[in-house]
């Protein structure tokens, strides 16, 4: 029978089934970060267990570490406990970490696939939402809480009940200056964020095939902003060449034997979803979000929606809260808005090619003296070492931005990168919630490109339309 | 794991759609490395007009009376009724932590996100989907009505009003018998070992790449 990507890594994965349409799926790769892990080794303590395959988990603190000085460890106390737990916990159970000072440390989901700890058609869980991210290699990966953490420390395993499956196809030549993050946002603002819901979607089409391994895992990073359980891109060419000579991926001739069966790694054409939707990419423009959830998200020309125009009482609530609580006013123009702060970074966008795009932008250009600061945070230790051999760095510092030590930083601002009440930022990150970035803080979720852009001119603008230098 | 069997509780009524996770416990708080002690920070930042800090006392810290929590009529509920996609955001689980620890043992909501109402069972707290029109009608007999308690039958999968209307609920076999029984369902996997083990011999030899 036809099945779908979804279904093929799933039915390899099936450990058992139970009478009431439940699995009991197994795991394969379990990543681990500080903030949701040390209650669930506290379980595994108090109830005398091992975790069941310590080489399965591999771990490295994001959340909490500080992008400067890290010579001085952690100021905040708090922070330093539960980093420090990260470490005893790993070396108390044998399971590998990248500490803080290792060039491997960085934000998870970024680690993961750099070294290869992701892999085509395995299951990937991580106590965090953004563990879709992995979906972009043909992988099942999803973020799960704290006991089920434990859970899979444990047995190697979750129980799951299968979800339906979506696919989203975007068909066509992507226009110029339109990225990952724009085509992700743009199927937000369609579908809502609870649109996913019950789903796992797999994104396809010409236009996501045309992405790079980075573009498409900021597709899949934000799947859980549609409120999928996961999403997932087909295996091709593409996500091979990115994955051959990682550390962590097959070597030698194992290596010829994994790629046949990656090869595999796609909806078989006949297949059917549960849901489809087709969408166009020449319809696809920079995307900006005003609102206080990613699916209130607009084209860069576009002004600030009427609570008037909402669909229905939720949607007009929803949209007056969200105007209040961002300090808008409908009708104007998003050009017009002025920003305070920039963030560039995050599981979203803070690979190699993020800034990559950014740095273009800002070459030859310096920060508009409006913006009191644009902080560049590379993902991990390993896309810093990379950007600074490519120059990346001293591009950003001669445009007046800030070069940062990797970590989630300004995203959740758990550490102390973060907004003051009032001030506005535009963030390549993926939630622009009231408060992520600092309490009372206004996020505008935009692409690299497009934050690079409105830290020079103090205001978004339309990328398309920029001079390079 | 504790059990779930039936509850009745005063309701108190959220009427906000798209509660995340960041709302229901602001990160700051997620530094903690227990499980308890959440209940103070429940909905911080619309609760109180500081910022809060793990930790910190929160007897007095200045209250925004407008929200929901701070009114009178609602202290001691133990049932709360939610909109749309109540729990999305971030897999944390110091969300359902901080709504169990302040006293929710109980969420009812026209739909609510995937990892949050997973995180609930694991937690003991019920969450029960019930159709819009009849959120609609539960929030309107809530807030006209002081002291508006609803009864929760999990057995039965029902909700009953005070003037003994019922509304039956869905929820998934397994998850029920592991509520009503207060299973352990590391437990329960772990009975499976075997299976596991023989799962884990086949793929290495698929597969070896895996391990
Ligand atoms: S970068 Fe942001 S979204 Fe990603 S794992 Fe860190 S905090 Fe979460």
């Amino acid at each position: 029978m036809a099945k779908t990507l979804f279904d093929k890594v799933w039915d390899q994965h099936v450990v058992k089934a139970n009478d009431d349409g439940s699995v009991l799926l197994y795991i394969d790769r379990h990543l681990v970060h500080e903030v949701t892990s040390p209650q669930a080794f506290e379980g595994l303590r108090l109830a005398g267990r091992k975790p069941w395959r310590v080489s399965a988990a591999v771990a490295t603190p994001d959340h909490n570490v500080p992008t400067i000085d890290r010579a001085r460890g952690i100021e905040d106390p708090i922070s330093r406990i539960q980093v420090e737990a990260l470490a005893a916990n790993c070396k108390e159970f044998g399971i590998t970490e990248f500490g803080m000072d290792d060039i491997r440390q960085g934000v998870v989901h970024v680690v993961g696939p750099e070294q290869g700890l992701t892999l085509p058609g395995m299951t990937v869980v991580c106590g965090d939402s953004h563990t879709a991210t992995h979906g972009a290699f043909g992988a099942i990966a999803m973020g799960i809480g704290t006991s089920e953490v434990e859970h899979v420390l444990a047995t190697q395993c979750l129980i799951q009940k299968k979800p339906k499956v979506m696919r989203i196809s975007v068909e066509g030549e992507l226009p110029a200056g339109i990225t990952g993050k724009d085509i992700v946002l743009y199927i937000i603002g369609k579908i809502g964020t609870a649109g996913g819901t019950g789903y796992a979607i797999e994104f396809a089409g010409s236009a996501i095939r045309a992405l790079s391994m980075e573009g498409r895992m900021s597709v899949c990073n934000m799947a859980i902003e549609a409120g999928a359980r996961c999403g997932m891109i087909a295996v091709d060419d593409v996500t091979l060449d990115y994955v051959k000579g990682r550390p962590f991926a097959p070597t030698g001739e194992q290596c010829g034997v994994a790629e046949a069966v990656w090869r595999e790694l796609h909806s078989d054409s006949d297949a059917k979803f549960d849901h489809e939707i087709v969408l166009d990419a020449a319809d696809i423009a920079p995307q900006v979000s005003w609102g206080t959830s990613p699916e209130m998200v607009l084209p860069v020309s576009a002004s600030i929606p009427d609570t008037a125009d909402a669909r229905d009482a939720t949607q007009k609530q929803g949209w007056s809260r969200a105007l209040e609580y961002m300090g808008l006013e409908a009708g104007t123009a998003i050009e017009a808005i002025r920003v305070d702060k920039v963030f560039i970074g995050s599981c979203t966008n803070g690979r190699i090619e993020d800034f990559r795009e950014a740095a273009k932008v800002a070459t030859g250009y310096r920060m508009a003296a409006s913006v009191k600061l644009t902080m560049v945070v590379p993902g991990s230790g390993l896309v810093k070492k990379q950007a600074e051999e490519e120059g990346l760095d001293r591009v950003f510092i001669a445009a007046g931005f800030e070069w940062r030590e990797p970590g989630c930083s300004m995203c959740l601002a758990m550490n102390a990168d973060r907004l003051e009440s009032g001030e506005r930022c535009a963030s390549t990150s993926n939630r622009n919630f009231e408060g992520r970035q600092g309490a009372g803080g206004r996020t505008h979720l935009v692409s690299p490109a497009m934050a690079a852009a409105a830290a020079i001119k103090g205001h978004f603008v339309d990328v398309r339309n920029w001079k390079f230098r | 794991m504790q059990a779930f069997t039936t509850m009745k509780g005063l309701v108190a009524p959220l009427d906000r759609a798209n509660v995340d996770t960041d709302a229901i416990i602001p990160k700051q708080f997620l530094k903690s490395i227990k499980r308890t002690g959440y209940g103070p920070f429940l909905f911080d930042e619309w609760r109180y007009e500081d910022v809060g800090q793990p930790e910190m006392d929160c007897t007095n810290r200045p209250l925004r009376s407008e929200f929901l929590l701070n009114q009178p009529r609602y202290q001691g509920a133990t049932v709360l009724l939610a909109r749309e996609n109540f729990g999305c955001g971030s897999s944390r689980e110091h969300a359902p932590w901080a709504l169990l620890d302040y006293g929710f043992r109980c969420i009812i909501a026209p739909s609510f996100a995937d990892i949050f109402y997973n995180n609930c069972f694991k937690n003991v707290i019920l969450p029960i989907v019930l159709d819009g029109r009849i959120m609609d009608a539960l929030f309107a007999e809530c807030t006209a009505t002081e002291g508006y308690s609803l009864g929760i039958d999990l057995q039965a999968q029902r909700v009953v009003t005070p003037s003994r209307e019922g509304f039956s609920f869905d929820v998934d076999a397994f998850r029920k018998q592991c509520l009503l029984n207060g299973l352990d369902d590391i437990d329960l996997t772990l009975q499976e070992s075997a299976v596991i083990q023989s799962y884990e011999t086949r793929r290495k030899s698929e597969a070896p790449w895996l391990f």
